[in-house]
Parts: structure tokens; C-alpha cells; sequence
């Protein structure tokens, strides 16, 4: 059946429109204006060559301490979150009653938005932890969110909380597609639980691990709201990420050109990160 | 010891259980708690002398959460409508009209899903200022665009699967092509729009910083935006901040409850694309 240009134009159009105006040209626009020194106000921008981007790279200290303090949370909540979603999934899909429930309760967190939950684990940090950490005299749990560390293992522990559930979810539909007889078959040749994880398993539910570590690396690369409510990047930009460090440099120092230059590098390096994350992934699901 | 077996596993959920609500309990049970109460004793119940249930009739009246969950409201409804019925046209424009031009168009669209939204957001709101664009209106049109990528992609992947004869006969039945899309092929879409709307929808509703850069009238807030404001506010007086807070979260809750499974089965939906 063909259907003919008008309607392509009708059907197609206001969409594409829309897609055009608010991601395809302000991308353009964005590579443009980082090499310029554009005020974020006007268009009259000079053309200042790489200046912006050698600005970056050479004197901005929270840039580059933003860049290493989001490439190892995303490396420990990567792992964090994928080990306790597929063990959840394993649990829930093991335990004859309460199944359902369970799934309920784990999965919830991640329908909560993030600027609410960074504000609820702030209470949790601030005043629960330091409740027993004062009443069992455990250091260790004093002064929460005043540190880099305990700052970012705070939102290591949040992103755990709200994501697993997520992913187990993911890996719970994966399990289910495995076909009982396979398992049923490697009973009977002897294999035990560990081996049966091990070769059965986790070769089947592989593609499920490619989307399932794509989702977390780029959630976590891209994380803003939690990072704003639970630390603010507190103390002293030590616990900024790069999507809050972007923020700030456009809207707290106005300084558009610069800004935009990170931009534009944060959004080579999530896309070369996933990428080659989905690249590997996919390589080793066939090799598995 | 099967028996054994099974009770220590439903003892671990159990544990896990409450290890996953903790958060939201010592939360809601400090909530009713006066600012003293919080302070002194964090694990407490909300009993006797600290006891203060009119935390919530402040926070409610402060907040002005009637208003922002109108404006959450409003705007996620509407975006998520609009998404809809763009998305499900064009995605099914693009799967029967099969030409060179239509297969390049989809991959742009897959493609832009990898672009980080803080890439783009400065000169966005650069671009729709100088478009007057920027309140509630412009937002949900913005929605339309950052939400068109997923939309398109779930919509294309499902109408792949339909057979194309009943349209044909339509056709052949004196339809044009309008009438084609919304009496014989949307109503056979259905699955995949309660998809493509919640996985939308919920995005849309806890979307803090698109809000953040395109409203700037406080009367326009949704419920993070309010939210932030007021946690700023707030932040030392935790008897006004927790019970906020909750009543922040009852929405969702409210939903997840009602549309669980839909949820569920929305999200693995959309992950595995």
C-alpha cells in the first residue's frame, strides 16, 4: 500500500519538528558555541578555536576532579548495582511464596524520582546514622555526607537502593525465557548449583546483562538530581559529578562557552563508553 | 530439610524486606515526630510527648502541593498524550512506507537516544527563549521531542510485527490513510501505548531539571521543582521537611499500587529494546 508524500509529511512531520528543535539543532548549535565565547544571552559569539576546550583541560581543577569522582562511581556502582539486582533475581525467582511481593518492594524505589529520594537518604545519612552511631558509639557512622568518602559512598549506597530493583526486574524475565529442560538436563548429567550458575545460567541471561550494564553506565555517567539533593556537591565540590559540574559552570560562574565545551565532551565520552560497553558485551554474549 | 531450606529462605526475604523499607520507614515514623523528638531519639516510634500529627496540615499548607501536583499533573498528562499520538503516527508511517529516506530517519531518531541530555540543555534553553517558549506549554512540546527517540523505537518494533492486509482491505473499503491509522491500526497498538505512556510518564513526573531551566514563575512548579525550593527552606527543620517529603512520594505510591503490573511489565518492555 503506498501512502503518499502529504501524508508522510503529516504523519512523520510534527514529530520530526519537534525532535529537530529540541535535540538535533541545539546539538549542532552546542558543538558551534563551544568554540566560541558565547554569553548563553545573545548569538554574537567570536569564533575562539579550542580555547575553551584547552581552558578545560589545563586549569580546571573541579572539571577534572568531577571527571574521576563520576568515572569511579560509575565503575562501583555498575558492579554494586548489576551483583545485588541479579541476586535479587535469583532470590525471588528461587522462593515459593511471596514472590510477587517481594519483587513489589524491591522494585519500588525506582519509580520515585531522584531529587526526592537524594533528600530522604540526606535524613537517613544526617540523623539516623548518626543516632546510632552516637548511641553504639560507632565512629563509623558519625558525620555522614560531611566527607568525599562517605559522600560518595553515599550515593553509591542510594544508586544501589533505588537501581537494583530495576535491574531485577530485568534479569527476573531473562531467568524466566531459560527453558526448564535445559536445567532439568544438566540435573541429570550431574552438574550442581554453582556449576549450573556458572554455564547454564549466566551464558543464557547474557543479553540481558549487555542492557542491563548500558543502563547503569549511563545512568550513573549522566546522574544529577541524586547527586543535587543528597551531597549539593558538598564539601567544597569535592563530590560534584560531571553533569553538575556543567550545571554550575553555566549557571552559578556564567561562564556559557567554557560550560558548553564540557558538554561537549561529556557527551563524546558517554557515547564512547556505551558504545564500547555494548560492543564488548554483545561480543561476549556469543562467545559465552 | 526441604522444610528448613524453605523457611530460611522466606527468613532472608524477610530480612531483605526490611532492609529495603527502612529508609521509607524511619522517614514516615519521624514525619510525625516534633523537631525535638527527631533530634533525640531518630528510631523511635512517634509516640507520647514528641507525638505531632499537625506536621502534615503545616507541610501540606506550605508546600501548596495542591497546586504543584495540579501543575505535575497537567503537564506529564498532556506531554505523555501528545507523545502518543505523534510517536504511534510516525513510527507507523516509518515501518509502511519503506523507503531509504524513512530507514534513515528511524536510525537518526535510535541514535539520538545516546545524546545526554546536559549536552544539549544550554543552548536548548538558549534556543527556546529566543522562541518564547519557555513555560508550561513549551515544556510539554520539549517533552515531545526528548520523549519521540524511546516512543518511536518501541512503537516501530511492535507495528513491525502487525500484518498489513486489514489495512489493505480498509483501503480497498474506501478509508484514507487518516482514517486507516486511527480506526483499524491504534486500536490494535494498544499493549505497546500503555508502554510507551508509562515508561513516559513516569519519567516526565519525577523530571526535576528540564523543570528547573524552562519554569520560572513559582505559580508553574511541579512536584520536584516545589519540592526543591522547599527542602532549601526547610532543611534544618526536619518536622516540616520529612512530612513534605511523604507527601511528595504518595502519588507515586498511590500509582504503583494501582498499575504494578503494567509497570513491570513496561519497564522490561522498554529496557530490552
Amino acid at each position: 500500500m503506498k501512502h503518499s508524500k502529504m501524508w508522510f509529511g503529516i504523519f512523520v512531520g510534527p514529530i520530526l519538528f519537534a525532535f529537530l528543535l529540541v535535540v538535533v539543532i541545539p546539538m549542532i548549535l552546542g558543538i558551534y558555541f563551544s568554540f566560541t565565547d558565547w554569553n548563553g544571552i545573545n548569538n554574537n559569539a567570536n569564533w575562539v578555536g579550542f580555547s575553551n576546550y584547552l581552558e578545560v583541560f589545563r586549569g580546571d581543577e573541579d572539571f577534572l576532579n568531577a571527571f574521576t569522582f563520576t568515572a569511579k562511581f560509575a565503575a562501583v556502582s555498575v558492579v554494586l548495582i548489576n551483583a545485588i539486582g541479579f541476586g535479587l533475581a535469583l532470590f525471588v525467582t528461587k522462593v515459593e511464596k511471596f514472590s510477587g511481593l517481594l519483587r513489589s518492594v524491591f522494585f519500588m524505589p525506582n519509580l520515585i524520582g531522584g531529587l526526592i529520594l537524594g533528600f530522604v537518604w540526606q535524613f537517613i545519612f544526617i540523623k539516623a546514622f548518626g543516632y546510632i552511631g552516637k548511641e553504639m558509639g560507632w565512629e563509623f557512622f558519625q558525620g555522614w555526607l560531611s566527607t568525599t568518602s562517605t559522600g560518595f559512598w553515599g550515593l553509591a549506597i542510594l544508586m544501589s537502593w533505588q537501581m537494583s530493583g530495576y535491574m531485577m526486574v530485568i534479569y527476573v524475565a531473562a531467568l524466566q525465557n531459560i527453558p526448564e529442560s535445559l536445567i532439568e538436563a544438566s540435573r541429570i548429567d550431574g552438574a550442581n548449583a554453582l556449576q549450573r550458575l556458572r554455564h547454564i545460567t549466566m551464558p543464557l541471561v547474557a543479553p540481558a546483562f549487555t542492557v542491563g550494564l548500558f543502563l547503569t553506565l549511563s545512568n550513573s555517567f549522566k546522574l544529577y538530581d541524586q547527586n543535587l539533593s543528597l551531597t549539593g556537591g558538598d564539601p567544597a565540590h569535592t563530590t560534584e559529578m560531571l553533569a553538575m559540574n556543567i550545571y554550575n559552570t553555566a549557571f552559578v560562574f556564567n561562564n556559557m562557552g567554557v560550560a558548553q565545551a564540557k558538554a561537549v565532551i561529556f557527551l563524546i565520552t558517554v557515547s564512547v563508553i556505551t558504545l564500547t560497553q555494548m560492543y564488548y558485551s554483545k561480543k561476549r554474549e556469543v562467545e559465552m | 530439610m526441604e522444610k528448613l531450606k524453605r523457611n530460611s529462605l522466606l527468613g532472608f526475604g524477610g530480612l531483605l524486606v526490611l532492609l529495603f523499607m527502612s529508609p521509607l520507614y524511619i522517614v514516615v515514623t519521624n514525619s510525625f515526630k516534633s523537631q525535638k523528638g527527631i533530634v533525640i531519639d531518630a528510631l523511635g516510634l512517634p509516640f507520647g510527648e514528641y507525638f505531632r500529627p499537625e506536621n502534615y496540615i503545616q507541610a501540606f499548607e506550605e508546600l501548596r502541593f495542591v497546586r504543584s501536583f495540579i501543575n505535575s499533573l497537567a503537564i506529564t498528562v498532556s506531554a505523555t498524550v501528545i507523545i502518543i499520538i505523534f510517536a504511534s503516527m510516525a513510527a507507523w508511517m516509518l515501518v509502511r512506507s519503506k523507503s531509504k529516506f524513512s530507514g534513515v530517519l528511524f536510525m537518526v531518531f535510535a541514535a539520538a537516544m545516546l545524546i545526554p541530555f546536559q549536552s544539549v540543555m544550554l543552548p536548548l534553553i538558549n534556543l527556546m527563549g529566543k522562541l518564547n517558549m519557555l513555560h508550561p506549554v513549551g515544556l510539554v512540546f520539549m517533552y515531545l521531542g526528548f520523549g519521540s527517540s524511546l516512543s518511536i523505537i518501541l512503537y516501530h518494533g511492535f507495528i513491525k510485527g502487525i500484518p498489513k492486509e486489514l489495512e489493505e482491505a480498509a483501503v480497498i473499503d474506501g478509508c484514507n490513510t487518516f482514517q486507516v491509522f486511527w480506526y483499524i491500526v491504534f486500536p490494535l497498538l494498544k499493549p505497546i501505548t500503555v508502554t510507551v505512556s508509562i515508561l513516559n510518564a513516569m519519567w516526565i513526573w519525577n523530571d526535576f531539571l528540564l523543570p528547573q531551566l524552562v519554569i520560572n514563575k513559582p505559580e508553574w512548579h511541579t512536584i520536584p521543582l516545589r519540592m526543591f525550593y522547599f527542602f532549601g527552606q526547610y532543611s534544618k527543620k526536619w518536622f516540616l521537611a520529612l512530612p513534605g517529603l511523604v507527601i511528595a512520594m504518595i502519588p507515586i505510591v498511590i500509582f504503583y499500587i494501582f498499575m504494578q503490573k503494567h509497570i513491570v511489565k513496561g519497564v522490561t518492555q522498554g529496557s530490552i529494546k
